[in-house]
């Protein structure tokens, strides 16, 4: 059976870099994968998703409408923006960074109050907790992405040594021992 | 060995390894990863090109030199390169020729949805179609065997979907081929009518042969199904959506090769289910030639013509169940990407907006200029646009006092020279104004010829902005700094008031780039901001008012001091 997941944000946030190592990690675990990512235009500070799907073939580089099993988020906005995208049964990944989208900044439109309670409200599983303040704590604001990881690895059943070994192979060895401890906050928030 | 790679990167590791010799492009999402990846490998020859049209020249130049070479570029930009194109199918090549088109339906990020197999049919070019990444592979290496085979450039056609999805590669290893001598031979080369009117003949033999090869080509292959009540005929990324959706279904004519398109298979395969449905995104390319053929088919009557396809979108055409998610009830404010903060182009806008500019528009991050709060556009068309259509814009007898023209650097040496070109030539008043952030910037960060720096970032030639403008005959170049707002104003007003055709450089690397440092985040005194939200009409994501004040982002804010020289209450510093 086919899995699928959302990495969803803000352009320049850090999608890519999570997706890079899902793909590395499926990979090695034997699976087909297809991760779609989104370049260009949208990347200057519009809202950015990035699909990745694994399972034993995988035909369309793309999840669709109520087929997403995670959706992992890195600002709360974005996250609703996209839940139409979950299954009944998926789970939501988010940090509740909020980033004021232009409508909001220049007063035509307000953020949504109580995201995280709205989409609890209609069903959805929702883990959300402050992922850019662990990054911080591990030693940058840019590690949100891998802090969103270790909290996404509760929900695997892999071995951790297997995210180590995937950050290991995705990371420039300089940013490591960083985004290790930003792993770690993550899995233990 | 089995890598997960992005299809352009694939198809850059399959022209490496078929052995190309020479690359030249130019960037355009979703095309340009081809170009990038391809120079990362020091055994062969890279270049960034003004633009496509000069890129597929120099393509034909190393081919005709007897090496394999490669030009890249999205789908307008095939506009641009379609006067060699056409004329290169009458030559042919000499060492392969292979042209990467790359089409963007759903228009990520491209100007309109133009459906590049045309192109194919009209220049008589034959074009292969990969659905993902292995196929973008082993299609690159095949579309340079054939170019050699049958004598004729190729195209590798690839969309959003493929070009910008990781899906798993077998790689191998680089084999060059020998170069071909390169011997004069005018009655193939020379394209006057006298020869011309004898290639004409060859390109149609040419294509009957390859119509004779597209009939037994593995690549146009039928994936058997278990119901053949429906038969689809599909390819590119339609294809990975259809067997999402059927599975083994319904048995698939899965099309690799675009143009020519295999007029026998095609009617074995429609004479051996009980109706057929074509599936491709944009235009019923595939559906009309079928028609042709005089083959009943659904195509267009229930898929779109526009927008990118999907799963559900192939599976409620097909009369599938189709998953449903729920939705939050209340709006979800809109997330449009807008100029990054610092970004150069903000300060130019805001002074344009001030003076009540009618502004032509360009192609680059400039383009966002369009997005609230600044509205600071009137048009865009296509690359170096904006000054031809100001030149007709004042020509026409239309009011001018308030009318410029915006084109970013790399535009400008695009196609926007020959667009001053006329202006100089046939004196218009016009005010162009070029907005020099130093690099290509929407498309990643594209060196090009006013940077001092070619593909590899090594130091290369330096074209002289305020030289050239000058030599043109624009006997006014001004050149401001768009974070000094005052000085921005009062070169406009000048340059507006001018009896003469202008041209003001605005210049200021792009804030993203790794060379421009940040200052540090501007500051607000809480105690003297009136609320007044003067430093929120230039738009810049670092700045939000919070309980009637104005607040920075610190971590977005790069100090750019733009926002500072808005402020009548001097509540910011730097």
């Amino acid at each position: 059976m086919t899995k699928n997941m959302m990495i969803v944000g803000v352009g320049g946030q850090g999608s890519l870099l999570a997706s890079k190592l899902l793909g590395h990690l499926l990979l090695g675990q034997g699976y087909d994968v297809k991760v779609s990512e989104v370049h260009g235009m949208s990347q200057r500070g519009g809202s950015v998703v990035t699909y990745v799907r694994w399972g034993e073939r995988v035909y369309s580089p793309i999840v669709d409408k109520g087929e997403a099993d995670f959706i992992v988020s890195f600002e709360l906005l974005e996250a609703a923006r996209y839940l139409e995208y979950l299954r009944p049964d998926g789970q939501i990944v988010t940090s509740t960074q909020q980033i004021d989208p232009m409508p909001v900044v220049t007063g035509a439109a307000a953020y949504p109050e109580a995201l995280a309670e709205k989409m609890k409200a209609l069903g959805a599983k929702v883990d959300a907790f402050d992922a850019l303040t662990l990054a911080e704590q591990a030693g940058s604001s840019k590690a949100a992405n891998i802090v969103l990881m270790g909290r996404l690895s509760h929900y695997f059943d892999f071995d951790e040594s297997v995210w180590m070994e995937a950050l290991e192979a995705c990371i420039a060895p300089r940013f490591l021992e960083m985004n290790k401890k930003a792993f770690a906050l993550g899995r233990n928030a | 060995m089995k890598k997960l790679m992005l299809g352009n990167e694939a198809a850059a590791r399959g022209l490496y390894e078929a052995g190309v010799s020479l690359v030249s492009s130019y960037p355009g999402t979703p095309s340009t990863e081809i170009t990038e990846e391809l120079a990362k490998y020091d055994d062969l020859y890279s270049e960034w090109a003004p633009n496509e049209k000069v890129a597929m020249e120099v393509a034909f130049g190393a081919s005709l030199a007897g090496r394999r070479s490669f030009c890249g570029m999205k789908h307008v930009g095939l506009n641009v390169a379609a006067d060699p194109l056409f004329t290169m199918s009458y030559t042919g090549v000499n060492g392969g020729l292979v042209i990467a088109v790359a089409d963007d339906a759903g228009m990520h990020s491209s100007q309109n949805e133009q459906d590049s197999r045309h192109y194919a049919m009209a220049s008589k070019v034959p074009m292969l179609e990969p659905s993902d990444s292995s196929e973008a592979y082993e299609f690159a290496k095949l579309a340079f065997e054939l170019s050699e085979r049958f004598d004729t450039p190729v195209f590798l056609k690839m969309c959003t979907r493929i070009a910008h999805a990781q899906s798993v590669v077998d790689i191998g290893e680089r084999r060059l081929p020998e170069a071909r001598p390169y011997e004069k031979d005018a009655a193939k080369y020379v394209m006057m009518p006298g020869n011309a009117i004898r290639r004409h003949p060859v390109v149609e033999e040419r294509t009957r042969a390859l119509e004779a090869w597209a009939e037994t080509a593995a690549i146009n292959r039928v994936d058997p199904g278990t119901d053949a009540s429906v038969g689809v005929i599909t390819a590119s990324t339609s294809y990975q959506y259809v067997k999402e959706v059927c599975g083994d279904r319904y048995p698939v004519l899965k099309l690799g090769m675009a143009w020519p398109m295999p007029a026998g298979k095609i009617r074995d395969f429609a004479a051996s289910v009980k109706k057929v449905v074509v599936v491709e995104e944009l235009d019923p390319f595939i559906e009309d030639f079928c028609r042709e053929l005089g083959i009943e088919v659904a195509g267009k009557d229930v898929f779109p013509l526009e927008g990118e396809f999907s799963q559900n979108i192939v599976a409620a055409r097909l009369g599938e169940s189709v998953p449903a998610g729920v939705k939050l009830d209340e709006v979800v404010p809109g997330r449009p990407p807008v100029m990054c903060p610092g970004c150069p182009h903000r300060g130019l806008f805001y002074t344009l907006v001030r003076n009540k500019c009618t502004v032509m528009g360009d192609i680059g991050c400039y383009t966002l200029g369009a997005t609230a709060p600044l509205f600071a556009l009137d048009t865009t068309l296509c690359m170096g646009a904006s000054i031809g259509a100001q030149h007709g814009f004042r020509k026409a007898g239309a009011p001018g006092e308030r009318l410029v023209s915006v084109i970013g650097d790399s535009t400008f040496m695009h196609s926007g020279m020959t667009g001053l070109a006329n202006v100089a030539y046939n004196q218009s008043n016009s005010t162009v104004i070029i907005l020099d952030n130093s690099i290509t910037g929407m498309t990643g960060h594209q060196q090009n010829p006013t940077t001092g720096l070619n593909i590899k970032g090594d130091p290369a030639g330096k074209i002289d902005l305020e030289a050239l403008c000058r030599a043109m005959g624009i006997e006014r170049v001004r050149v401001v700094d768009p974070y000094d707002l005052a000085a921005c104003d009062a070169v406009l007003k000048e340059e507006l008031a001018a009896d003469a055709p202008s041209v003001i450089i605005s210049r200021r690397p792009c804030a993203l780039l790794k060379t421009v440092k940040a200052k540090p985040p501007v500051k607000i005194d809480a105690d003297k901001c009136r609320g007044c939200k003067s430093c929120m009409r230039i738009g810049c994501p670092a700045i939000s008012i919070k309980d009637g004040k104005a607040r920075i982002d610190s971590t977005l804010c790069v100090g750019c001091g733009v926002c500072t020289q808005l402020c009548k209450y001097d509540a910011f510093t730097e």
